[in-house]
């Protein structure tokens, strides 16, 4: 009797594992879709990027199916605690701020922000900090909504420049090629994509790159966005992330799309 | 969900801003455009209904980018003096609604002046009015009259509308709520606010045109109640303007 009973409890919790583990047989991943080279559409509609390789390698080792799922910046955090999708894999920095909304998973890449202008401005060559925020007294900066970015002109420059929101990247460059914004901040990675088109062939980098290291606001370093219960999808993607990290996987892709290694140590 | 009703309500401001000014410049247009439209001569009937066509079969998001970014792109725009204008966010927003609203309020309005019975203005004619004259007097009061129900939806569209102004970095009331969304992570209650001060704005919208209306329609109340009011709104100073509207 008592083995019949341990069997079937044997059974039973099998039975719980299978199910549990059957209902991560496919995830569905969102991502931004705008924001190059992390993650955008090309010119036949098709979705590619760093994250886009990044997302399918992990799910290949996982052993998931999976599915990406496109959705609008601003609303790229209510969409995953509303269930629309799984993992947030939309170069999201890992903040506080965000910390307490969403889990993120082992930090993938990490990049300074960098201040950009047109190569002949006023603002060419400018070095350290101090010049910079006394050479943007008064200007118009244009930076992306609901980003670190944003956060850290709010805070920091907030009283003396005015700030311009734009909802997508691309957005941001075809005004600052129109010259509607005198200087625009954002993520290097995404700056050394635009220098490189025809566009911004006429614009450069001014002032030093700012970290998270000195302004807590740019967080550390980007990860996957994820439901606070989630914890075995958790466990899943921090060990397809650092077996990417430790096989050179993560650094290779980060090369072939930035032109320079970004990723990061695996912190377990 | 308390905090973000200061910094919304801020916006409302450059919300009632952007309304005020594309409407007035839409209600002086659509007139133009509307008899144009009703021109016999087919070099001004033909082109307004191309520009009602355009602007009425296009998302205004779709008339908003264009203007924004499509204006950006030329060379030619840019050195012109149209671009201290062009370049502003807020104009942009202005001239798009503008634009839309035209396309709109001229087809409301030249329902009305369709409606003018042609007996009153054979009636005037007859008085030997001349033809602006009767335009002036008759056909423009009654059609405006009876466009109005169909108007107030027109404003009420637009002062919708104008949350894509945000789309283009106006900081109106939905750009704020969008700002506020994306440190607070909390869109419900944002919207909740921001959605409550629209209904306010178009609460106030439609009690004006009403007295409008009811102000504008004496003969569809009897006797009694008209001296009613003209008692009433005697003390109000406005007992001249009703009895007029009445005897004439």
């Amino acid at each position: 009797m008592k083995t019949w009973i341990s069997m079937a409890g044997a059974a039973g919790l099998a039975l719980a594992a299978a199910q549990a583990h059957a209902q991560i047989d496919s995830i569905k991943l969102g991502t931004e879709g705008a924001y190059p080279p992390y993650n955008y559409y090309d010119a036949s509609g098709e979705l590619i990027g760093f994250e886009i390789d990044f997302g399918n390698e992990l799910c290949r080792r996982m052993e998931v199916e999976c599915e990406w799922v496109a959705q609008d910046w601003d609303g790229i955090i209510p969409a995953l605690l509303n269930g629309r999708y799984d993992a947030i894999i939309a170069g999201m920095s890992r903040t506080d701020e965000r910390r307490e909304q969403i889990a993120f998973s082992n930090g993938y890449t990490t990049t300074p922000a960098w201040f950009v202008s047109g190569a002949e401005s006023e603002f060419a060559g400018l070095e350290t900090y101090e010049e910079t925020v006394a050479a943007l007294e008064g200007k118009t900066v244009g930076v992306q909504t609901a980003t670190i970015h944003f956060n850290f002109l709010e805070q920091e420059l907030g009283d003396s420049i005015e700030i311009r929101l734009y909802d997508t990247q691309d957005n941001l460059n075809l005004d600052l090629v129109a010259g509607r914004v005198d200087a625009a901040l954002a993520d290097a990675t995404s700056w050394t994509a635009f220098l490189e088109t025809e566009d911004g062939a006429g614009f450069a980098q001014f002032g030093p790159g700012l970290t998270g290291v000195d302004f807590a606001v740019f967080g550390e370093g980007v990860g996957i966005g994820l439901r606070q219960d989630d914890e075995e999808l958790m466990a899943m993607f921090n060990e397809a992330i650092c077996s990417m990290v430790e096989d050179g996987t993560l650094e290779a892709m980060a090369v072939e799309w930035f032109g320079f290694d970004t990723s990061m140590p695996c912190e377990q | 969900m308390v905090e973000s009703f200061g910094p919304i309500l801020a916006g409302a401001g450059l919300t009632v801003q952007l309304v005020t000014l594309s409407v007035s410049i839409g209600f002086f247009a659509g007139i133009g455009l509307a008899l144009a439209r009703l021109s016999p001569n087919p070099l001004l009937s033909y082109p307004a209904y191309a520009y009602v066509f355009f602007f009425r079969g296009t998302p205004l998001l779709v008339q908003l980018f264009l203007i924004y970014y499509g204006s950006s792109q030329f060379d030619f725009i840019k050195e012109s003096p149209a671009w201290v204008v062009l370049s502003e966010p807020f104009w942009c927003a202005v001239i798009a609604l503008a634009m839309n609203t035209t396309a709109y309020t001229s087809e409301i309005i030249r329902g009305g002046i369709q409606s003018v019975p042609w007996g009153q203005i054979e009636a005037a004619r007859a008085c030997g009015m001349s033809r602006f004259l009767v335009f002036r007097r008759i056909t423009m009061p009654v059609a405006l009259r009876q466009a109005l129900p169909g108007y107030s939806n027109e404003i009420i569209l637009m002062v919708k509308g104008s949350a894509l102004a945000s789309t283009v970095t106006v900081m109106e009331m939905t750009g704020i709520a969008k700002s506020i969304i994306s440190r607070t992570f909390a869109p419900v209650e944002v919207f909740i606010v921001a959605g409550s001060i629209y209904l306010l704005i178009n609460f106030v919208v439609t009690r004006v045109i009403r007295r409008l209306e009811h102000r504008l329609t004496p003969y569809q109340r009897t006797r009694a109640e008209l001296e009613k009011e003209e008692a009433q709104s005697g003390i109000l100073g406005l007992g001249s303007l009703l009895g007029r509207a009445r005897t004439r």
